[in-house]
């Protein structure tokens, strides 16, 4: 599987979120509206941070919002959304969010490759930094080395 | 040697702790078996391991265990993850 693709409609830019479950219903909605999930994915990510912590924020600004695969997942999916103002998630390290990323996969084995992809991208540090200031989907898919 | 990088869904985040360990260790020319695992099946997946990567989160419920429990802060800073890898392998 390569990685799943970066859809105009799954890309918000500057959007506002009151608090981190905000932030996570917008990479939902996000989501919904490319056809990757239904409504109910955005609950599912937001109980898996319920449940374990704020651990998806796993770099500086960024957090990496998903559930497991199930009904509410109806293709590989990728969303961005920028946050105009940060949002504090409780993470040790790494707050404020500025970019969520939104990740839904139809299953557990083949999305390797895709997450390989999404390491690719921002291994580089000026990556997340480039996608909270960036003020367009195409600079935002530019970023995440989509072809455009 | 076997390394297993932990989360809660054992999709995203340590599918990319994965992924990550793996060219730190190819970097420093170590060979290791690394598994992305979720808190569910950790008991099967770790049994064995020498090392586990993973979130200040996971550390309590990961408990007691005869691996390396690494912490790891930023999951896309290589040199974070290799001074960790290198301190817990040296």
């Amino acid at each position: 599987m390569a990685r799943p693709p970066l859809a105009e409609a799954a890309i918000v830019i500057g959007a506002e979120a009151e608090d981190w479950r905000a932030a996570v219903r917008l990479a939902g909605r996000a989501l919904v509206e490319s056809g990757a999930a239904r409504a109910g994915y955005a609950d599912e990510m937001i109980r898996m941070i319920e449940e374990h912590g704020p651990y998806v924020v796993i770099a500086p600004g960024l957090v990496l919002a998903h559930a497991r695969p199930g009904p509410e997942v109806l293709a590989d999916g990728l969303a961005v959304v920028t946050l105009a103002t940060p949002v504090f998630f409780g993470h040790p390290y790494n707050d404020p969010v500025r970019v969520v990323l939104g990740l839904a996969t139809m299953s557990s084995n083949d999305h390797l490759e895709s997450i390989a992809d999404l390491a690719n991208v921002f291994n580089d540090s000026s990556a997340i930094a480039d996608l909270a200031a960036a003020t367009s989907a195409a600079e935002v898919q530019r970023i995440m080395g989509e072809a455009v | 040697m076997k390394i297993v990088a932990i989360c809660g869904a054992g999709i995203g985040s340590s599918g990319i702790l994965k992924i990550n360990a793996e060219r730190v260790l190819k970097r420093l020319g170590l060979e290791a078996d690394v598994t992305a695992a979720h808190l569910g099946s950790l008991a099967t997946d770790a049994a064995d391991a020498q090392i586990i990567l993973t979130s200040a989160e996971f550390v309590d419920a990961i408990g007691k265990t005869f691996a390396d429990v690494i912490v790891v802060e930023n999951y896309f800073d290589t040199e974070e993850l290799t001074r960790k890898l290198e301190a817990a392998l040296g």
